[in-house]
């Protein structure tokens, strides 16, 4: 069973979003991270690039596959986890401490489309 | 599970031990059970175990079986004594590939044990029997009979014969076989593999590979899965039928023609491959390697510094043993020089490399 927190949103592509005022901080949820085993490599975006909301902005790389990653929300790069680029097992070690992008809402409505940590647990369940 | 999809002898053992399964060429098999990365390291490091019950064991006998194996088979059979194995490829006229395969130069008189992959058992089966008219031999898929541990790495002499008691096994050489037996009845042992290590391949019954599989586990042997074979052949250099070699690809444009004897008579295929030698061919498989942590992976494209397309990935991973990020890939052979600078698009970003040798790994078989 994968751990979910609460007080997180969730999209169903698997990654959730932490609300700061209008920076979105976004990773992925530990049940994606089991499900792609080791992560070697974590294709990140660069800041200042504009996200648009079920749009790819970068991949996970385990040995086998590589998985795009679906930004929850639209805006602005305003950050990225630069640890990631030498250590992508981060996210397998703990996947909620270890976000991937700060993203400047452009639409902060769009929140509304997410899951809460009980509704995302009811489609990983 | 899925309809129609085989179990091998092992799949129970599989499951208890909480390997990941997945379907692979037609059968439930286990892709990983600690993870890729650990059971790779434990290939190269010490010794693994791989089921590999879903490959096909077709026997051929007969007073023509060295003629009809040379007619359908790459590599000459012709004075290969009992006890050696040969690797080759089955082709259609067209010089594309049926298949890859072992042929096994039996102890028995005028015969050979075919072995080929688990996807195109049924596919060669019947290529053999479509191809035999004319030729006294007896064509045995005896796949279903036949269960097949592959015990790999630098370790596995010492495992097969101490957990095991094949006392035999430690004066094979690389590319030969013995007959055995496994508690009275009958087992192959050769020294082969797909690894790019020293190994052994142990075939038996079904119920003998499942006491086989449990008495080396028990002696700590790591189970390894598909995930990490396909990791650990791409390193040594090694095709995978479906990737690197097909119908639409030729032994000469993977760059396997040292397995394809030009010189013996007419097998099916030859003439196709003496034309591409003399004239070369349109594409070549090549290693690239780029020069960044990004993976190239089957299907990216292969492109010119201005965009321009020129070939395609066919395996590629960011290597566990050497930490780079290097694949094959089928390119134009105008580029297929080494050195020559080419690059991989990989989803929005493009990324530089060079065409290096396809034997990324030394590999460190029996002399």
């Amino acid at each position: 069973m994968s751990k979910i927190v609460e007080g997180l949103l969730y999209s169903d592509s698997h990654e959730w979003v932490k609300v700061d005022g209008d920076v979105a901080i976004i990773g992925v949820t530990d049940y994606a991270q089991a499900e792609m085993g080791d992560i070697t490599y974590v294709d990140l975006p660069e800041v200042d690039d504009e996200v648009s909301q079920g749009e790819d902005f970068g991949a996970l790389e385990s040995v086998k596959a590589s998985s795009e990653l679906y930004s929850p929300v639209s805006g602005t790069v305003v950050a990225v986890n630069e640890a990631l680029e030498d250590a992508p097992e981060l996210v397998n070690e703990d996947a909620f401490a270890n976000w991937i992008i700060k993203v400047q809402m452009s639409d902060k409505a769009e929140l509304e489309s997410l899951m809460d940590a009980a509704a995302y647990a009811g489609i990983t369940g | 599970m899925e309809d129609n999809l085989k179990m091998t002898c092992l799949y129970d053992k599989h499951v208890a031990l909480g390997a990941k399964m997945s379907p692979f060429a037609g059968f439930m098999m286990p892709i990983q059970y600690a993870g890729i990365t650990e059971e790779h390291l434990a290939v190269r490091n010490h010794v693994g175990m791989f089921d590999v019950s879903h490959m096909g064991e077709v026997f051929i006998s007969g007073s023509d079986a060295e003629s009809f194996v040379n007619h359908i088979f790459t590599n000459d059979v012709r004075g290969l004594a009992p006890g050696k194995i040969l690797y080759g490829m089955m082709l259609y006229p067209t010089g594309g590939v049926v298949d890859d395969l072992l042929v096994y130069r039996c102890f028995e008189a005028d015969t050979y044990l075919l072995v080929v992959n688990a996807s195109n058992i049924d596919k060669d089966y019947a290529w053999m029997l479509d191809n035999a008219s004319g030729y006294d031999v007896v064509i045995d898929n005896a796949s279903e009979s036949w269960g097949q541990i592959a015990v790999q790495g630098p370790e596995s002499e010492k495992t097969v014969v101490d957990v095991l008691g094949i006392t035999g096994a430690a004066s094979l050489g690389f590319y030969e076989f013995f007959d055995s037996e496994w508690k009275g009845g009958r087992m192959i042992v050769s020294r082969t593999g797909y690894t790019g290590e020293d190994g052994f391949e142990l075939y038996a019954s079904p119920e003998s590979i499942g006491e086989i599989w449990d008495m080396l586990l028990a002696a700590g042997v790591a189970p390894c899965g598909l995930g990490c074979r396909d990791t650990l052949r791409f390193e040594a250099g090694l095709p995978l039928y479906g990737d690197e070699l097909s119908a639409d690809i030729t032994p000469v444009e993977a760059g396997l023609s040292m397995f394809c004897k030009l010189d013996k008579d007419g097998f099916i295929g030859k003439d196709v491959l003496v034309r591409q030698k003399a004239e070369g061919t349109e594409k070549k498989l090549v290693g690239i390697e780029i020069h960044d942590k990004a993976i190239p992976r089957a299907g990216y494209p292969v492109e010119l510094e201005d965009g321009t397309e020129v070939g395609v990935v066919t395996t590629g991973y960011r290597s566990i043993s050497l930490d780079r990020s290097i694949c094959f890939a089928l390119v134009k052979s105008e580029y297929s020089k080494l050195g020559t600078p080419l690059w991989i698009r990989i989803r929005k970003k493009v990324f530089p490399g060079e065409v290096v040798k396809k034997r990324f790994y030394q590999t460190n078989y029996k002399k």
